[in-house]
């Protein structure tokens, strides 16, 4: 359904920070994308959804594809109208506008009135917070309803594909369980997702598929299980170390050890 | 249009009528400034622009007013019914052919400049003015026109009191302005445009059309003021209801209300506009037996010392965005 094939994405024409990246998300599936800061997470999700431009990036090799069409040098609401919608990180929600007015920004694109009202009983019944305070203020919200919010502005226009930009930053686990619920939950009702995480274990408990991206490339990919009893995944993300259980500090770790090359 | 010219002190038969005189004088200088200072948060708003063609565009209102009303007889020449009805189709119109250069502008010199430090913006937007101005008076030869204001310099009185009724068209239209605006942040169109003006990055990822939003608060800021400036122009502020170019510099004076409202705001558009329209009257009306000491002219300095004590309070404007945001 989305295929990301070996982009290359500069910003400022200077700044080379996705290096060839190839990642692939099936119909239906939920595909994880896992990696440290700075290691081109968000980049790919500005590549997909055309937000380079702002941000002074290009894509200067490679291409992404939905549904056969390539994608990547379309406008940011022709991507949105072809099916995929994403909710960014930090949430950025609409703090001056109403809980109304942010979903109905997040059905911009869709002119049928019907459609709208539909999509939006729909986000109510999945987030009753919200349905409590429609009319209140988005930026009153606490971060868990504000993180709702941003979801239930994405689903707004039903899309095929949704791009999560680490949706469980800066919540509590309780909230991070319940919004991984609901990812699930909105990928039974056959929306593909595609989830951008540095919380790995919530990441990979759900998710079919994962990658793992290093310094703008692929280094790991796998089934999520797989991934998930990966030695190196488990030290490196997961924080567990090794089977005896033992406490280890990264100060015993030698150097070139902690900077470590995937080998997969 | 000329410069609002504050009359002298005027005196009614008693304390009270002369104060309702006044009132009625200060909401009036103050819905013009409001309407100016609304114009200007709309672009600023949604463009993060400072638009110095303003006063061009109020200037392009009243001439295009004078030309459709008076030289053209439109809608007159096909339209029946009453003359005053005919001089507001025709406002409706100048301000139509405003939005349109307002369209203009933004397509052909803002949207390449999107992005660009707001100076650069600002600086276009100056150079817009004089080239708009000139190419109004030289190429065109704009000698003041009459723009045929239907109540001319007609008043009317409450009690002892006398009232233009320019005084009046413009608070009614200030307040129509003000009203519509209001209404329309409620619409789709608006909302894209209000979540635009807060997160022009989260608004793209939504799929808003981000140059559309920009290409509207350039016609409707426009329309806005070319609709100042066509009320500018009556009666009691220019002396007979003209369009000259000197009134293009009226406009400079909503400055003050603009910044004490806060340059993003539209509430603090009215609020700025009506506090500085009526300390500008007010004092010229009441410290008037000290403009020996003031000096002549005093009234038009007032705006921007109450500017100055609202900037040392609240260095944003009384309802401007605090924070600078982050890009």
């Amino acid at each position: 359904m989305l295929e990301v094939a070996n982009l290359e994405v500069v910003y400022n024409e200077v700044a080379l920070v996705l290096r060839g990246l190839s990642i692939e998300v099936p119909d239906g599936q939920i595909v994880a994308l896992l990696g440290a800061n700075g290691s081109g997470k968000t980049t790919t999700t500005r590549a997909i959804t055309g937000l380079l431009d702002v941000h002074e990036g290009k894509v200067t090799k490679g291409t992404v594809t939905f549904d056969g069409q390539r994608i990547d040098d379309m406008e940011p609401s022709a991507i949105v109208r072809s099916g995929i919608t994403q909710v960014m990180e930090g949430r950025r929600v609409f703090a001056e506008l109403t809980v109304d007015e942010n979903l109905i920004t997040g059905g911009i694109t869709n002119s049928n009135r019907a459609a709208i009202a539909e999509a939006h009983d729909r986000v109510m019944t999945m987030f009753p917070v919200l349905a409590d305070r429609r009319k209140s203020v988005a930026g009153y919200l606490s971060g868990g309803e504000q993180q709702m919010l941003a979801i239930g502005r994405a689903l707004m226009v039903d899309p095929k594909l949704l791009i999560l930009d680490e949706p469980s930053l800066g919540l509590a686990p309780k909230l991070v369980a319940q919004i991984r619920d609901i990812i699930v939950e909105i990928n039974r009702a056959g929306t593909s997702v595609l989830l951008i995480e540095q919380n790995a274990n919530m990441a990979l408990s759900i998710a079919d598929y994962g990658y793992i991206m290093e310094t703008g490339k692929v280094v790991m990919d796998g089934e999520a299980a797989k991934l998930l009893k990966d030695e190196d995944v488990q030290e490196f993300y997961l924080g567990l170390h090794g089977a005896e259980g033992e406490r280890k500090s990264f100060r015993d770790v030698k150097h070139y050890k902690r900077r470590k090359r995937w080998l997969s | 249009m000329t410069a609002v010219v504050l009359g002298p002190v005027v005196l009614a038969a008693n304390a009270v009528d002369t104060f309702v005189q006044t009132f009625f004088r200060g909401a009036a200088l103050g819905s013009l400034y409001a309407l100016l200072a609304l114009s200007f948060v709309l672009i600023f708003k949604a463009t993060q622009t400072v638009n110095f063609a303003e006063g061009a565009m109020a200037l392009a209102g009243t001439w295009f007013l004078s030309m459709v009303f008076v030289d053209w007889d439109v809608p007159g020449r096909w339209l029946g019914g009453p003359t005053w009805l005919h001089w507001c189709l025709a406002v409706v119109l100048a301000a139509g052919m405003t939005a349109a250069i307002g369209l203009v502008v933004e397509r052909l010199t803002i949207r390449p400049l999107i992005g660009q430090p707001h100076f650069t913006m600002a600086m276009v937007t100056l150079g817009l003015e004089v080239v708009i101005t000139i190419i109004a008076v030289d190429a065109v030869h704009l000698t003041p026109r009459v723009l045929a204001v239907p109540w001319g310099t007609d008043s009317f009185r409450i009690g002892g009191a006398i009232v233009a009724w320019s005084y009046l068209a413009a608070i009614v239209m200030a307040g129509a302005a003000f009203l519509w605006t209001w209404r329309f942040f409620k619409t789709r169109a608006g909302v894209a445009m209000r979540a635009t003006a807060f997160d022009q990055e989260a608004a793209l990822a939504q799929g808003i059309n981000v140059g559309r939003v920009f290409a509207i608060s350039w016609g409707v800021g426009a329309a806005i003021a070319a609709l100042s400036g066509i009320f500018a122009s009556m009666a009691p502020w220019g002396p007979s209801g003209v369009a000259s170019r000197d009134g293009a510099f009226f406009v400079f004076r909503a400055l003050p209300a603009v910044v004490l409202g806060g340059l993003d705001s539209v509430v603090g558009a009215l609020v700025g506009g009506l506090i500085i329209g009526f300390a500008e009257v007010f004092a010229g009306q009441y410290l008037a037996d000290h403009a020996s000491i003031l000096g002549y002219g005093y009234q038009q300095v007032v705006p921007y010392v109450v500017m100055l004590i609202g900037l040392l309070i609240r260095p944003y404007g009384m309802f401007g965005t605090e924070e600078v945001r982050r890009v």
